[in-house]
């Protein structure tokens, strides 16, 4: 055998392995797929998505005023604290600035509007104070049961990760905030319940209709909850329930992955590395079979 | 090896002594089967040690005894609406308590015992007078999912992991599932009030 | 390591001082420089890279210990943490998670090779069952783990999986309280599972020991699958270092590749959303399936209508494995010269991943949608239920059935003397073009 002969060989074996551990991959693809008869998300033509895509920080601050003014009365972001707003990439990090997250003037005066329970360090009476940028996001709600109470059994789910537990994440986000339609007619709904279709959900049997044509999406106990002109922008951006619907989606998917940007920056120089780190090998390889029978 | 190979010689001449020893001092041929019996209950004791230490390493994953202290709740039955259904938690579980209409129990009564896999009357399962509350645990039979409520085709609930249906009186009607949902213990305090466990 | 006379000699005092004390260079040394059989492609890489895949999760785990609290109440903010706060704790995190997947991507492409080059057949069974222990508790450590997070999927896989032992009979229900610790999957269920997670892989890297101890007694297999140790000639073999260790460590740079894409561009990819979402012991996710590793598995337990059936079958797709060696009734051990055979297995490979994707459908689903269809029995023919069925008829009459008949009655091609009578005269033969 020669040597070209078996080059040849070896790379239809690389791309034959290649292929066999991509097909075992692809099975993953079905368990990610969202149940029921859900609307497939629209794009909201994120900034960030793809390989070398980054957040938008004018995005990711409006973003963070309409998750503070109208989300955050009844949904908590537990795992996030005021400092994160200003870790790098993070709405409101300065990179002219040598300010530590902690530092940052603009989120010490964006944790001091929020009041936070605490406990009197005298008397040990539980009181409340202004927020310091360490302290996390404090909860609507003191805990998940007055939470369901409060809103007719349904408890609104923490924002912290919504983006990675929902498929399509951001495009998710979006699509449910802005995508609230009148429920169609034959639908039987209970009180406090609303229609979406981009809900999860089988509204098969509450459809009175045509049973081959039952609604996409489910029930939502949340109404909606953006209008036009809720929350004032300073930069100029439309003040519709569609820009706060995609804004409040780019800050929960920055949010939930704060480290993405990094994580793809440093992704691609580990890549360039491997594929270096590859070449030589090969050569090496190259060199010491070189003139083996194999 | 060389050196390993000459103590096995020496441990083989030592045993060729004591035997000739013993045969010396007590002579007769039972002496052998004594020797093994007590190399034997020597090894059984060796066995028997390790058994009781082993013991004690499984038996820690048992139930702990704050865990074991079974809790009791009470449950407020006009909290359900009729043809609704509420979802406590008992023992780190679901329970269902469903108020049903008169056409689901109905149902449940009419179906012949002969259509069921664990076979069960619906009488049995509710208490007597209060046939229109059903008390069950909310753990599929089959690998304890819970199941949803008003889906299926009998009715009763549709376990979404592996497609098991319940019927109005939470019987296994079709899918993998062997048994029926379970009822817990409970009784009435109150013509209003159950308390379970 | 027995029948390689060893070629070590050492050089300096301190050398020699040594190896009469404790010849550990010695050891490495004969390792490095083992005959290896010279036609060796790149299928048997995956062992060098299956050996990384284990330093990695072990190292990455150790690490993610430190800042992990196995508690109801605090996993997931801890884990989250990690990914959040910790320093770099986002890629550790991301590595271990991935690293789960690409462990089974290799481990199946081993077994794959394994089962296609008969490495299984005599004299190398025990290799075999080993690679066998291995991959069970493989499976058992990378389901404890996945239960650590106490996401959705995590909570109610481990109310699936522990639930299987409940089915069985008698013995299930008290042992099924045992393993909980309690009635329900609770913070007992948690602890101990960490506890188990830690302790598993360092049984696995007792288990390689042994397995690598198997494969240096009766030497290692060869796409040719002929040359056992004592048939070993100069012309067969090369030493292990150089030759195959640059051979191994480039397959494992292309395989970390891979690796990195996952980690660093779609680390979410192989997992489910819904295990973002805090464990709920009051509602089920609308559509539990377990990591892709586990789905054939998965889809031969649904397959079977009744649950301790159902829990046994699958157990038997695993437990086959243990018994391959004597169903295999062949005298040629490559199929590279069992043209049937060959056929038999590219069969079981599109089964395999057939099974694979039945597991993650829901079993009522029409699998073409819109075909007619009639119920047979309890399902629609049509249905992903039937289907399941099918590939797991064939999965198993594939080792019972196919096995032992084909390697009977079929006329395997004529197999080279030694490995080098192809190499060197020109080119083995299916090799051409």
């Amino acid at each position: 055998m020669t040597i070209q002969n078996g080059t040849r060989s070896a790379v239809f074996k690389i791309v034959a392995s290649a292929v066999a551990a991509l097909s075992l991959v692809a099975m993953a693809a079905p368990a990610t797929a969202a149940g029921g008869g859900a609307k497939h998300p629209r794009s909201g033509g994120f900034s960030f998505e793809g390989p070398f895509g980054t957040f938008d920080q004018a995005q990711l601050q409006r973003g963070y005023k309409v998750y503070r003014e109208v989300c955050a009365a009844c949904h908590g972001m537990q795992l996030m604290s005021f400092r994160n707003l200003g870790q790098p990439g993070g709405p409101f990090y300065d990179a002219h600035e040598n300010w530590s997250p902690a530092e940052n003037p603009y989120v010490r005066a964006l944790a001091a509007e929020v009041q936070v329970p605490d406990i009197d360090t005298e008397t040990g009476e539980p009181i409340t104070r202004p927020a310091t940028p360490a302290d996390h996001f404090p909860s609507p709600y003191p805990n998940a049961t007055a939470a369901a109470a409060a809103n007719g059994g349904a408890a609104p789910p923490d924002l912290s990760v919504m983006a990675k537990a929902r498929h399509d994440g951001a495009n998710y986000i979006y699509s449910l905030l802005s995508g609230y339609v009148p429920a169609p007619q034959g639908l039987k709904m209970a009180p406090g319940q609303h229609y979406n279709p981009y809900m999860a959900g089988d509204l098969a049997p509450f459809w009175e209709g045509d049973e081959h044509h039952v609604p996409p999406g489910g029930f939502i106990a949340m109404p909606a909850p953006l209008s036009d002109g809720q929350v004032t922008y300073d930069d100029g951006s439309p003040q519709t329930v569609d820009q706060y619907a995609k804004d409040v989606a780019a800050f929960i998917a920055w949010a939930s992955d704060p480290h993405a940007v990094e994580r793809k920056r440093t992704g691609f120089g580990v890549l360039i590395f491997l594929l270096l780190f590859a070449g030589l090998t090969y050569a090496s390889y190259r060199r010491i079979w070189k003139g083996i029978a194999h | 090896m060389a050196r390993s190979g000459s103590i096995g010689a020496h441990e083989r001449c030592d045993v060729t002594e004591s035997v000739e020893l013993n045969h010396d001092g007590h002579g007769g041929g039972d002496d052998a089967t004594r020797r093994d019996f007590i190399h034997i209950a020597a090894g059984a004791a060796a066995v028997g040690a390790g058994v009781m230490m082993a013991w004690p390493l499984v038996n820690q994953m048992n139930p702990a005894a704050d865990t074991l202290a079974l809790s009791t709740i009470e449950f407020d039955l006009t909290k359900v609406a009729e043809g609704m259904q509420v979802v406590i938690k008992w023992q780190g579980k679901p329970v269902f308590v469903r108020y049903r209409t008169p056409k689901e129990i109905e149902e449940a009564v009419d179906t012949p015992l002969s259509a069921l896999k664990d076979p069960q009357t619906d009488a049995d399962r509710v208490k007597e007078g209060h046939s229109q509350y059903l008390v069950v645990i909310g753990s599929c039979t089959h690998l304890g999912c819970v199941p949803t409520f008003n889906a299926g085709d009998y009715g009763g609930w549709f376990c979404p992991c592996h497609g098991s249906h319940y019927d109005t009186s939470g019987r296994i009607r079709k899918g993998p599932a062997p048994k029926n949902l379970v009822v817990p213990t409970y009784e009435y305090v109150s013509d209003t009030r159950v308390k379970i466990g | 390591m027995s029948d390689h006379e060893s070629t070590y000699v050492p050089k300096t005092g301190i050398e020699k001082w040594l190896d009469s004390r404790l010849p550990i260079i010695r050891f490495g040394a004969d390792y490095m420089s083992l005959p290896t059989p010279r036609n060796l492609n790149y299928w048997y890489t995956f062992g060098g890279i299956l050996t990384l895949c284990l330093m990695v999760q072990i190292v990455t785990g150790i690490v993610l210990a430190m800042h992990y609290v196995p508690n109801t109440e605090l996993a997931f903010a801890s884990v989250e943490r990690i990914m959040r706060d910790v320093n770099g704790g986002w890629l550790i995190r991301y590595v271990h998670a991935n690293g789960a997947s690409m462990f089974f991507i290799a481990v199946y492409l081993h077994m794959l090779r394994g089962l296609y080059y008969g490495s299984y057949k005599a004299p190398r069974e025990i290799i075999w069952i080993l690679g066998c222990v291995i991959f069970f508790l493989m499976i058992a450590t990378a389901f404890l783990g996945y239960v650590l997070p106490w996401g959705q999927m995590s909570f109610w896989g481990a109310e699936v999986i522990t639930n299987l032992i409940g089915a069985i009979p008698m013995i299930g229900e008290p042992v099924l309280i045992w393993l909980r610790g309690g009635p329900a999957i609770d913070n007992a269920t948690l602890n101990r599972f960490f506890s188990l997670h830690y302790l598993l892989p360092f049984v696995i890297f007792g288990v390689v020991v042994l397995h690598l101890w198997a494969l240096h007694t009766s030497g290692q297999n060869n796409p040719a699958g002929i040359l056992i140790p004592k048939e070993r000639t100069p012309k067969d073999t090369l030493p292990f270092h150089p030759y195959f260790t640059v051979k191994d460590g480039f397959a494992i740079i292309l395989f970390l590749i891979l690796f990195a894409v996952f980690v660093f561009y779609m680390p979410n990819a192989l997992g489910h959303a819904d295990n973002y979402i805090p464990a709920n012991p009051l509602q089920t996710p609308a559509h539990i399936v377990p990591e892709w590793y586990m789905l054939p598995f998965y889809a031969i337990l649904r397959a079977i209508p009744d649950k301790f059936g159902g829990v046994l079958a699958m157990f038997g797709a695993i437990g086959v494995l243990f018994i391959l060696p004597w169903l295999d009734t062949s005298r040629v051990r490559s199929m590279r010269y069992r043209p049937t055979m060959k056929v038999f297995f590219l069969i079981f490979l599109v089964v395999g991943v057939g099974l694979g994707w039945c597991g993650a459908q829901l079993p009522d689903a029409q699998v073409v949608p819109g075909m007619p269809s009639f119920q047979l029995l309890d399902g629609q023919l049509n249905s992903y239920l039937w289907l399941t069925r099918l590939l797991t008829a064939y999965y198993f009459a594939f080792f019972f059935i196919i096995m032992p008949w084909v390697g009977l009655k079929e006329t395997p091609l004529p197999v080279p003397h030694s490995i080098s009578e192809p190499v060197l005269d020109g080119g083995i033969p299916e090799k051409k073009g």
